[in-house]
């Protein structure tokens, strides 16, 4: 009975390269409540953004002196992270259509690893602007970084704590190319916190 | 029933409905006293009417939720409950000490209530809803604990069920967060920011798991979808709930002296809280159009699909009018409020009672449903008490807009009371849809006693 499931019988098993999104389904891979979840995810951060977007207007030249004060280094670098996070959670997919279950959950582990990575970079971070003295009331630009970072690092570990989940079950073998549903679902949570992070980056450290 | 102890839930739903209409009653006459100042006066005093109204509806809400748990959690464990003596122990004892408080406060004023009861020895009365006496609260943590005891040592002997762990989930939060209500800091941001752990995150966080727990029982029972389908839902409401309810907490945070960050946090997290409410009203009509059956309890559907939609309207829509900051900054205390409390409670935490009562009560009762006729008039019922609350609070709503106007947004403002004089004649609309209200409760009550063709349950 559940509409997630029913893309199940459709999935062919081998498909070569990057073609992760199921071409010829209708249904978004994974199961359809983590899609409601990840679109409600979307939309708070959207909103957000959007928020950040419409103050900086208004506050222009503070946005741009306190963003100069920003480490864009880390950022950069944890951008990267997340993303190879991203490329080994999709190789793993890949993987498992396969069969090739060992390879599937080293991927994950390689996920998970770069996961950790980001949160200790983010981490160095922190430590420097807590030893600024900076906090959430400095001032607005500085709200909404500490606002957006912190609960996009709240996303990140949780990410982590789905694909450790998936792992866990796919080193018992409960994952196989015929069966692979829980592990696509992990996956497209992990997508979301990747993207938002891809948005978040350069709106927040980049732009000018 | 499948399990005799379930019968104790019985005595919980009637006294529910005997505390519903002393709510009610003393609604109107508050209600009245808006405009007719002296109305009563001194025998009862608005000051105790607002707290009688306030406080019986937090009571029966809570008595009808200890009856729920006492009917779903034997038959989603598939076991008696654990003591079922307990049980009725603590509804007299809950009863009694729900009685003695009203007395207490239309008895004896109540600066001398608090001083018969030892509100020295540690001072929590006089806050808005947290107004009863020491050794009330102590009752309500003592009642609550042995309920949460019975129920959680019936969940663990029996089978464990995605609905018995989130409804336990919430039954638990409510104990937990009722403990602030302990906390009574002199400083007054301190105290306001902790007053807030209790009802903000009792009626926007843990009862929505209560919330939802029921509704998910109620709708697997007379729609008969999968179980495994309805979980799902609820896991995804439960999860949207805490996400934007527990940071949600913000939007009370605004003018009270805490950090100017809680206006971004509390206006984005609590934009979003109409998600889960309208993720309920998609489910209840989802479940329902799915049915495998024709459960012959027509009123149960209609409370549950009622709850999903006013539950959305009240609690979602009425709530994001005024949860951003900077519409806050006017509407803050304002008719608006009481226009989104009377919805939201009604629409969520009101026909939710009402949902498990019309499902529960024919089968403690012997029969699968009531009689054909006996469902027609809770049926009138529903209607009645449904529409007098939209109109309960469009009224208060226009009230609030015209407040506001006068008050605070006019080049020269008026002052509180005489902008309330100019309000009146919505004060009086509210009355009359508040009388309404009244009769279709009469005839809810009424519907109890219609006899006729019953199937065996």
């Amino acid at each position: 009975m559940n509409p997630g499931q029913l893309a199940l019988a459709e999935t062919p098993a081998l498909r070569p390269g990057f073609a992760i999104g199921a071409a010829h389904s209708r249904q978004p891979p994974g199961d359809l409540a983590i899609w409601v979840f990840i679109l409600a995810e979307l939309l708070a951060f959207g909103v957000f953004f959007i928020s950040y977007a419409v103050t900086r207007l208004h506050n222009v030249a503070l946005f741009d002196a306190m963003q100069l004060t920003l480490d864009r280094n880390a950022g950069a670098l944890n951008t990267v992270l997340l993303i190879a996070g991203s490329w080994c959670v999709a190789r793993a997919v890949a993987a498992i259509k396969a069969d090739r279950r060992a390879a599937a959950a080293d991927f994950l582990l390689g996920a998970i690893a770069c996961g950790g990575g980001f949160l200790v970079v983010k981490l160095f971070e922190y430590s420097a602007k807590f030893e600024a003295g900076i906090n959430l009331a400095t001032n607005t630009f500085y709200m909404f970084y500490l606002s957006l970072t912190f609960f996009h690092f709240m996303h990140v570990i949780l990410g982590m704590v789905i694909l450790l989940a998936v792992w866990l079950k796919a080193r018992h073998g409960a994952y196989s190319a015929a069966e692979h549903h829980g592990m696509e679902t992990g996956a497209s949570y992990w997508h979301m916190v990747d993207l938002v992070w891809l948005v978040l980056f350069p709106l927040v450290y980049v732009m000018r | 029933m499948q399990y005799k102890s379930q019968a104790v839930a019985r005595l919980y739903f009637i006294a529910a409905i005997g505390l519903f209409v002393a709510q009610i009653l003393f609604g109107l006459i508050m209600g009245l006293q808006y405009v007719v100042g002296d109305f009563l006066f001194p025998a009862i005093p608005f000051n105790v009417a607002r707290m009688v109204h306030t406080n019986a509806l937090i009571v029966w809400l809570l008595m009808g939720f200890m009856g729920a748990a006492y009917y779903m959690v034997p038959e989603e464990s598939e076991t008696e409950l654990f003591s079922p003596k307990l049980a009725v122990l603590m509804f007299w004892v809950f009863l009694a000490a729900a009685a003695l408080t009203v007395l207490g406060y239309l008895l004896v004023p109540y600066a001398g209530l608090a001083k018969m009861t030892g509100n020295d020895l540690l001072p929590t009365m006089g806050r808005e809803f947290l107004e009863q006496p020491l050794p009330t609260k102590v009752g309500i943590v003592v009642v609550a604990l042995v309920f949460l005891f019975n129920i959680t040592m019936t969940v663990l002997k029996g089978k464990k069920t995605a609905i018995s762990l989130v409804l336990l989930l919430g039954l638990w939060g409510l104990a937990l967060f009722f403990l602030f209500s302990f906390y009574n800091p002199d400083n007054v941001v301190k105290d306001k920011f902790y007053w807030w752990w209790v009802v903000h995150l009792w009626v926007e966080g843990v009862w929505e798991l209560i919330l939802g727990a029921i509704l998910a029982f109620v709708l697997i029972k007379v729609t008969g979808v999968d179980r495994e389908v309805i979980e799902k839902w609820l896991y995804v409401i439960v999860t949207l709930t805490l996400i934007t309810g527990i940071i949600g907490t913000g939007h009370h945070y605004y003018w009270i002296g805490t950090p100017e960050y809680w206006q971004w946090w509390g206006s984005i997290f609590s934009a979003l809280e109409p998600i889960p409410f309208f993720a309920m009203t998609l489910f209840a009509f989802n479940m329902v159009n799915r049915r495998r059956r024709e459960h012959p309890n027509k009123a149960a559907t209609l409370w549950a699909l009622g709850t999903g939609v006013m539950s959305f309207l009240g609690a979602g829509v009425w709530g994001f009018l005024h949860t951003l900051a900077p519409v806050n900054f006017y509407t803050h205390g304002t008719q608006i409020t009481a226009a989104h409390g009377h919805m939201a409670f009604y629409g969520a935490y009101v026909m939710v009672v009402l949902t498990m009562i019309s499902y529960a009560m024919p089968i403690l009762r012997g029969r699968a449903a009531n009689p054909g006729k006996a469902q027609v008039a809770e049926m009138w019922a529903f209607w009645l008490m449904t529409v007098s609350i939209v109109f309960i609070t469009l009224f208060l709503t226009a009230a609030g807009i015209l407040q506001i106007w006068l008050q605070r947004v006019a080049a020269t403002p008026m002052s509180f009371m005489d902008a309330q004089d100019q309000v009146a004649l919505f004060y009086w609309m509210r009355e009359w849809a508040g009388v309404v209200f009244l009769t279709g409760l009469v005839v809810y009550i009424t519907s109890f006693f219609v006899k006729g063709e019953t199937a065996k349950a």
